[in-house]
């Protein structure tokens, strides 16, 4: 069974779509068959254009207020669905969002979902590829029955293009009355401020860890970050400890980032943070253990302490300008 | 006046993670045998469900966990912890259970509790959907606010910063709701000797599906709808170059990425 229509849940921040939601619209295309997005954000017009470009022919607009995302667009998706407009399959980002709607519209229309994909196939049956004990083994999992199907995708997994066409049309939908699951309000929002390349779209990622020692020792990794022009991360022992924010954690829970070159410093390599970076085209790792289960995985792998290899390598590299 | 607070917190069994995880051969589903532990990423659920609790001046924590094999292990962690009492939903029916039908599972168990505030985790260690918190509060009729690093409680309301790409947004919603915590954002306290000896004695209170007004079609393997139709390897990575610091290993490293043309 090839499928018919596609829909993908539509992110978008100030005007600008979501990396992910192009990904996921790419693959679409892919499936064959039609190519929609559903969308719960304000302003749809002003994406509908970039949202052509990657496939989509039409985008549902249920805007979602200053409600959170879940509730009323799970809810205006369940009722074009209901009212007979069925999609074979729906994708989502693995994302804030996109488990927030695809959980809710999972729970209403009792129907399974399938989640951190990795990819996805429309043979006979809709079957959805992941990844587990951090990415070494493979699993296929297929959909019974009709769909649609709800399956969500980790960021990262398709690359990005264009396919040429127009500015999606835009379907203004209603949203139903939520009652009270839609009772949330989004007050105010914080954004952190951020220089240079972002950590999920940077060409080098200079990762952190444990191995620092310490929260001030983290500078060097910003510096050798800013030198190579990229972006720095961290693994998670050190956002939980709270050297660095939440935002810089690469791995299952943080980013999936693919940079050109990733580089590991003082990081072990637990299976958790390799999901995050193990698609990095070059890895680089300085640990002083030479066990650390990182160095499988490493291009180059220096084993010495960053405490003396990141000084020398920071000063060879402002020598060189 | 007295305001209560009573917050259930989803308590996750698992297998301990340090340990490498397998696959039963003939299910294709993750081997949940053996002695399961508190999921590290409920046990900042637990801490964060006492301080508010604390905070209000009164009222408890309930925890609600479903596992295999009537386990209690992890429940008791929690509750040397400082949570009240524990509902475990225990049976042999829910093998193979799926994260809707869990949602169904742990919605009618949480029900029981009658609390103002449920709390999870953004996802488990073994399972990681993430999605169960939205299945559970859509399950509920209840708003959620997912992705939670700091919840204040007053008046009937949950306030909310929820992390976001960009830093984080500040939500609210009326109780009862359903919020799930990120890792990290609380320190969870190490259970006293008093709160170990206390924990036994404890109540579990272990129903079965059909207590809980479900029935079996709705949960385990034939809840599901979906097959596992293949596992294998995935391609590996292989080691590189491996280079011991000798004071100049930093050179290899300007050459690797002269070579890669980032320099
Ligand atoms: C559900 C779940 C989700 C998770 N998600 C993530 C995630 O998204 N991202 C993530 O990163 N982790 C995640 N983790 C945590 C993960 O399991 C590891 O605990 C974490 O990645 C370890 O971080 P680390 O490598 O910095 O610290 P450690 O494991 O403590 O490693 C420190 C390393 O530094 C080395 N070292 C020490 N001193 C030096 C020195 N002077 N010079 C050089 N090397 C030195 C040591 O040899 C060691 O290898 C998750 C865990 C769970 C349970
Ligand atoms: N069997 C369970 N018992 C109790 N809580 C659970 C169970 N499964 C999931 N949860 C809760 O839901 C969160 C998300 O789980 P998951 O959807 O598996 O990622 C977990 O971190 C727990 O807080």
């Amino acid at each position: 069974m090839a499928v018919s229509t596609t829909w993908v849940f539509a992110e978008a921040s100030e005007g600008k779509v979501a990396t992910i939601t192009l990904e996921l619209l790419t693959k679409a295309r892919a499936l064959g068959g039609t190519v929609e997005a559903f969308y719960g954000g304000g302003d749809a017009d002003t994406i509908a254009e970039q949202l052509g470009k990657f496939g989509a022919t039409k985008v549902y607009a249920a805007d979602a207020g200053d409600a959170l995302q879940g509730a009323p667009v799970a809810a205006a998706m369940a009722a074009q669905i209901e009212g007979g407009n069925k999609p074979d399959l729906i994708m989502f980002g693995q994302t804030y969002d996109g488990r927030d709607v695809a959980g809710r519209l999972s729970a209403k229309l009792d129907r399974p979902a399938l989640t951190n994909g990795v990819d996805v196939s429309a043979d006979d049956k809709v079957t959805v590829q992941n990844a587990i004990f951090g990415g070494n083994t493979l699993v296929q999992t297929a959909f019974d029955g009709d769909g649609p199907f709800l399956a969500l995708f980790r960021p990262k997994s398709f690359a990005a293009e264009e396919g040429g066409g127009g500015a999606a049309e835009v379907v203004a939908v209603d949203v139903p009355d939520t009652g009270l699951s839609g009772q949330t309000k989004v007050l105010d929002r914080h954004v952190e401020e951020t220089t240079g390349p972002k950590l999920d779209e940077a060409e080098v990622v200079v990762s952190g860890g444990r191995g620092l020692g310490s929260a001030e020792k983290y500078e060097m990794i910003e510096q050798l970050a800013k030198l190579l022009k990229g972006a720095p991360g961290a693994s998670r022992a050190i956002v939980d400890a709270g050297w660095v924010p939440y935002a810089y954690q690469v791995g299952q829970t943080g980013k999936v980032v693919k940079p050109n070159v990733y580089i590991a410093a003082g990081i072990s390599g637990a299976t958790q943070h390799l999901v995050g970076m193990k698609g990095a085209k070059n890895i680089i790792a300085i640990n002083k253990d030479k066990d650390a289960p990182i160095f499988s995985i490493a291009d180059l792998g220096i084993v010495g302490d960053v405490h003396k290899v990141i000084p020398k390598l920071l000063e060879a590299l402002q020598a060189k300008g | 006046m007295q305001t209560l607070m009573n917050v259930v917190v989803c308590a996750k069994q698992i297998p301990d993670p340090a340990a490498p995880g397998e696959l039963d051969p003939n299910t294709k589903t993750l081997k949940r045998e053996g002695k399961l532990i508190l999921d590290d990423s409920d046990a900042y659920g637990v801490e964060m469900g006492l301080q508010l609790a604390d905070k209000a001046g009164g009222g408890e924590v309930t925890l609600v966990s479903m596992a295999p094999n009537s386990e209690v292990s992890g429940l008791r962690t929690a509750l040397a912890m400082g949570a009240a009492k524990a509902i475990l939903v225990s049976d042999p029916a829910l093998q193979g259970t799926d994260s809707l039908a869990t949602a169904k599972v742990l919605a009618a168990a949480i029900k029981r509790a009658e609390p103002d505030l449920v709390l999870t985790a953004t996802e488990s260690t073994d399972g990681y959907t993430g999605l169960l918190p939205a299945q559970l509060a859509e399950i509920l009729g209840w708003p959620s606010i997912t992705f939670a690093k700091h919840i204040e409680v007053s008046d009937g309301t949950a306030k909310v910063q929820r992390q976001t790409e960009e830093g984080y947004d500040e939500v609210e919603a009326p109780l009862p709701a359903i919020v799930s915590v990120t890792a990290g954002v609380v320190e969870p306290r190490y259970p006293s000797f008093k709160g170990i000896m206390a924990a036994k004695n404890k109540p579990v209170d272990e129903v079965k599906v059909a207590d809980l007004g479900l029935s079996e079609d709705e949960v385990g393997w034939k809840g599901a709808r979906q097959e596992i139709v293949d596992v294998s390897p995935a391609e590996e990575r292989q080691a590189g170059e491996i280079v011991e610091d000798e004071g100049d290993a930093h050179e290899r490293v300007v050459q690797f990425l002269e070579q890669l043309k980032v320099i």
